[in-house]
């Protein structure tokens, strides 16, 4: 659990993926990698092709080019439940968290890979069961007393504000202790105290559980502070990569987000 | 144990011993209530004196103690004292520059700090900062990469090792510790001038808690919440030497945000609150009933009519009548119980409030539901203990009879003096403040203004140097006056004036919410906050207000010279930005006699109405002027005669 804060080894590399919808060209020929500990930001304008990218990792979308080696296992393509089988967990850019539910609650699906015991042994709280739960709570609790939700632990998640239900929905992806975590837009909406504090959690997570990190977002200023490296996509292209500094000085970058004089 | 038990590490030894297993501190952890006993806090005090002391803390040494109420905190208090040292709480949210006038004023070496956030103040403020030598920190969340500080674990362990290596030390040093010793130092406010170190000895301390805790008959068997900043008097008192003096549990909550959950899973037989925060309760109970449906509205409508017209009477043990008892009784299953409950009162043997005026409404509220609510009044400099109000013997306006072992009377200005063992030895570096505060028979001055009621109870009226005199000489607080005008919703602001005068006089600001919602439901056009404030139902209102105000005073053999005979509702809303208030919506009466002297003297001078043209600033930044003719208003007052009848 308590993991040394250091860039380690590849842990992801993603090579020449190019994914289409019929004649639309989403992603064409973009490569990178993730190296474990790492804290790495995609960032490009609407439409760049973020999300489709953090979709093929997650396997939502097939590409249908390319390659991804994850943990030194290389295929075509990712299927959701196997990803998270393999310690990759998401958010996502609209909150999908179950509104009638309680933070607790929602937090425990997070930990639904790990339960072991059958549904019938859950069902009648015979066994494995019981003991199984009270494991979980415990991790669970953790979590909450990490991300500092412990005030609404029994609230439903539908009456919250924003910017705790996008806490919530990091906790539950912390639930199933991935290593390696996407957020997508994880600051979308907030306002400045909330995307402050998000950073703080983002930063805490990686240090605290060596978790690495793969972030979408939009704003720059925070993009910029807390990632180790940055991809920038644009028409669905790679464009720049590199440290935050790099990419500052990179022109193509600068032309995608200014736009060209023509 | 040897040695009498007259200091707090020889009485949480005995504790330790009494009863070990009786659950001491208990603290939310990780969604659990946690619990240690009086024999685990004796044994984790004692791992963290001895860790203390391997570190090169001794004997008289100041110790900074930094952060929310947590278990580890108060134990680090008490291991300091365990060597003889004095723990200096300080104020956890204050900032990093903030920290640095009392760092150096207590010459702080050693300090124990709760979480990343503290560690990074001290840490920016040990550059102004000497004597500053070690940190440590309880919560070891995000510090891993930090150089040069030690996590309470670590200390402990090293503590542990220590005590080994000396057996017996420990003991010594306990049984080294005398009653007169400085047990702890906390700080004043600081609103007039630079914080001051108040040095408070074992003595005082232990005889603040040994009264209170007889007064109201604490017990091992009692819980309180500790949630109240640590560096505050009262917490002190409340979680600390009462704690210790009577052997009950203390519980710290999960964090700042849950304390109301915690306050409802734990409830308390033994509670302390600021007005403030029985009022956000009271609040939030009224918002949820709006929302509640129609029958359960009437039912608690109804039935707090009955609690309003006889819970008070019922709960000072007052006869009532055989209907209302049986009605209170319905009441209480329907209404009270469950209300009590969500309020996490349930258990509420007594509860305290102080700092600050209760309002009347307020007060009753929680009376008349059964929740034993009481006030009490003492500063920092008398281990926040001076009158108490006895159980059956609660008067709203009065802060109570003085405690057991404490002498309190009335100077010849009207200051209230105290004399007792709870005072304090001397402020820390600061002879001359001492000699102020303390005269040569030994009485604190308080710098508060009171009398005794006829019953022996003291009365809080002003701050001493507020209190005037009118023109007959009879005494003026202005303050007191102004407050009981300000407990009508409808009253925003009140300015009294009378110090020199034959009578007294007052500008009333109306409250535009509370006011405007009433002429909405009396079908009452209005354009704006000049336009209603000029309205004669208007006037009529506030004169109902101050007219009761007046009734009461009349019946007040002291004050009854301060009835209000003439007022004036103004035309504009007393504002910061012009200067009428401080930031802290203070009014600043010298400056508001001056700009309106105009309608002052039209007040003594006997005129009905007066114009008058005001300069204000607008938010934008611009400003400009409010004209108004402003109609001067004589209000009804109570002669001695009719005031006797009533009294």
């Amino acid at each position: 659990m308590q993991a040394q804060r250091g860039v380690g080894e590849v842990i992801l590399r993603l090579e020449g993926i190019s994914l289409a919808f019929g004649g639309v060209k989403a992603l064409s020929d973009v490569s990178f990698d993730v190296l474990e500990h790492e804290i790495r930001a995609i960032i490009g304008p609407n439409g760049a092709g973020k999300s489709s990218m953090l979709n093929v990792i997650n396997g939502v979308y097939h590409p249908q080019q390319g390659t991804i080696t994850f943990r030194g296992e290389k295929r075509q393509q990712m299927v959701p439940h196997e990803a998270a089988r393999q310690g990759i967990a998401r958010t996502f850019q609209n909150i999908a968290l179950f509104k009638g539910m309680s933070v607790l609650d929602n937090i425990m699906t997070g930990r639904n890979l790990r339960m072991r015991a059958t549904i019938l042994e859950q069902a009648i709280r015979l066994g494995r069961a019981g003991r199984e739960e009270l494991e979980h709570r415990a991790k669970v609790e953790e979590i909450i007393d990490f991300l500092q939700i412990q005030h609404i632990r029994k609230t439903p998640v539908g009456r919250l504000p924003y910017g705790l239900q996008k806490r919530v929905e990091l906790a539950r992806a912390l639930a199933a202790e991935p290593d390696l975590l996407l957020l997508d837009e994880p600051m979308a909406g907030m306002n400045v105290e909330e995307k402050q504090d998000m950073c703080r959690f983002v930063l805490d997570v990686n240090e605290q559980y060596g978790t690495t990190i793969v972030l979408i977002e939009h704003d720059m200023g925070v993009v910029m502070d807390i990632s180790d490296r940055v991809v920038v996509l644009d028409y669905g292209r790679k464009i720049g990569d590199g440290t935050p500094d790099e990419v500052r000085a990179n022109q193509a970058v600068i032309d995608a987000y200014l736009g060209v004089a023509h | 144990m040897a040695g009498a038990l007259d200091t707090f590490p020889r009485l949480m030894l005995e504790h330790a011993r009494v009863r070990p297993d009786h659950p001491a501190t208990r603290e939310k952890d990780l969604g659990i209530w946690q619990t240690w006993t009086w024999r685990q806090v004796a044994d984790e005090v004692r791992a963290l004196a001895c860790g203390l002391a391997s570190q090169g803390y001794r004997r008289g040494m100041h110790l900074a103690i930094i952060g929310d109420n947590r278990p580890r905190l108060y134990w680090s208090m008490l291991a300091a004292q365990c060597l003889g040292g004095i723990p200096v709480p300080m104020y956890q949210d204050a900032a990093a520059a903030e920290f640095v006038y009392v760092l150096n004023d207590a010459e702080i070496a050693f300090a124990i700090v709760e979480d990343q956030e503290q560690v990074d103040k001290v840490e920016e403020a040990r550059s102004q900062v000497a004597t500053l030598e070690r940190v440590f920190f309880d919560d070891p969340r995000g510090l891993r990469n930090y150089e040069g500080v030690m996590s309470f674990e670590r200390l402990q362990a090293l503590g542990r090792e220590y005590d080994r290596a000396h057996p017996g030390f420990f003991e010594a040093e306990v049984a080294k510790g005398r009653t007169d010793d400085v047990s702890v130092m906390l700080y004043t406010s600081g609103t007039t001038g630079k914080p001051k170190g108040v040095r408070q000895t074992h003595g005082a301390f232990v005889a603040a808690a040994r009264g209170g805790a007889e007064f109201d008959q604490l017990v091992p068997g009692d819980s309180v919440l500790s949630y109240l900043p640590m560096a505050w008097v009262g917490d002190h008192l409340f979680s600390l030497a009462q704690w210790v003096y009577a052997g009950f549990t203390i519980n710290c909550p999960e964090s700042g945000d849950t304390v109301m959950i915690d306050l409802r899973e734990i409830g308390p037989t033994y509670y302390f609150a600021p007005p403030r925060i029985f009022e956000n309760l009271l609040t939030q109970v009224m918002i949820r009933m709006e929302d509640a449906s129609r029958l359960k509205r009437w039912i608690f409508r109804t039935f707090m009519a009955v609690a309003r017209r006889c819970g008070a009477e019922k709960l000072d043990g007052k006869p009532i009548a055989a209907g209302d008892r049986a009605l209170y009784a319905i009441g209480n299953l329907l209404v009270y119980g469950p209300l009590r409950n969500v309020l996490g009162m349930s258990r509420i043997r007594v509860a305290y409030t102080a700092g600050a005026a209760i309002g009347p409404d307020l007060f009753r509220f929680y009376r008349s539901i059964g929740v034993n609510l009481k006030q009490l009044y003492g500063s920092t400099e008398t281990c926040a203990y001076c009158c108490l109000q006895p159980d059956g013997g609660v008067k709203l306006d009065t802060v109570g009879l003085p405690a057991p072992g404490v002498e309190v009377k009335i100077g010849d200005n009207g200051e209230v003096l105290v004399r007792g063992a709870m005072l304090l030895k001397e402020y820390y570096k600061r002879p001359d403040a001492t000699a102020e505060a303390i005269d040569a028979e030994g009485y604190f001055h308080t710098g508060d203004a009171g009398y005794f009621d006829a019953d022996g109870h003291l009365k809080i009226i002003d701050r001493a140097k507020d209190v005037g005199a009118l023109a007959g000489g009879a005494m003026f607080a202005p303050n007191y006056l102004e407050n009981k005008l300000k407990f009508f919703p409808h009253v925003k602001e009140a300015v009294a004036f009378g110090h020199g005068r034959d009578m007294v006089c007052a500008f009333i600001n109306i409250d535009i919410g509370s006011v405007g919602n009433w002429a909405e439901r009396r079908g009452l056009a209005y354009s704006g906050y000049a336009d209603l404030a000029g309205k004669p139902e208007v006037r009529a209102l506030i004169r109902e207000c101050v007219e009761k105000v007046n009734a009461e005073l009349g019946a007040d053999p002291a004050l009854h010279d301060s009835q209000v005979h003439r007022f004036l509702v103004l035309h504009k809303e007393l504002d910061p930005d012009d200067d009428e208030l401080t930031r802290t919506r203070k009014v600043r009466r010298g400056f508001v006699a001056e700009k309106y002297a105009v309608l002052i003297d039209a007040l003594y001078g006997g005129k009905s109405v007066q114009h008058i043209v005001t300069q204000v600033k607008f938010e934008d930044g611009r400003s400009g002027t409010v004209a108004a003719d402003l109609a001067i208003i004589d209000a009804r007052t109570f002669g001695p005669d009719a005031a006797r009848k009533a009294a």
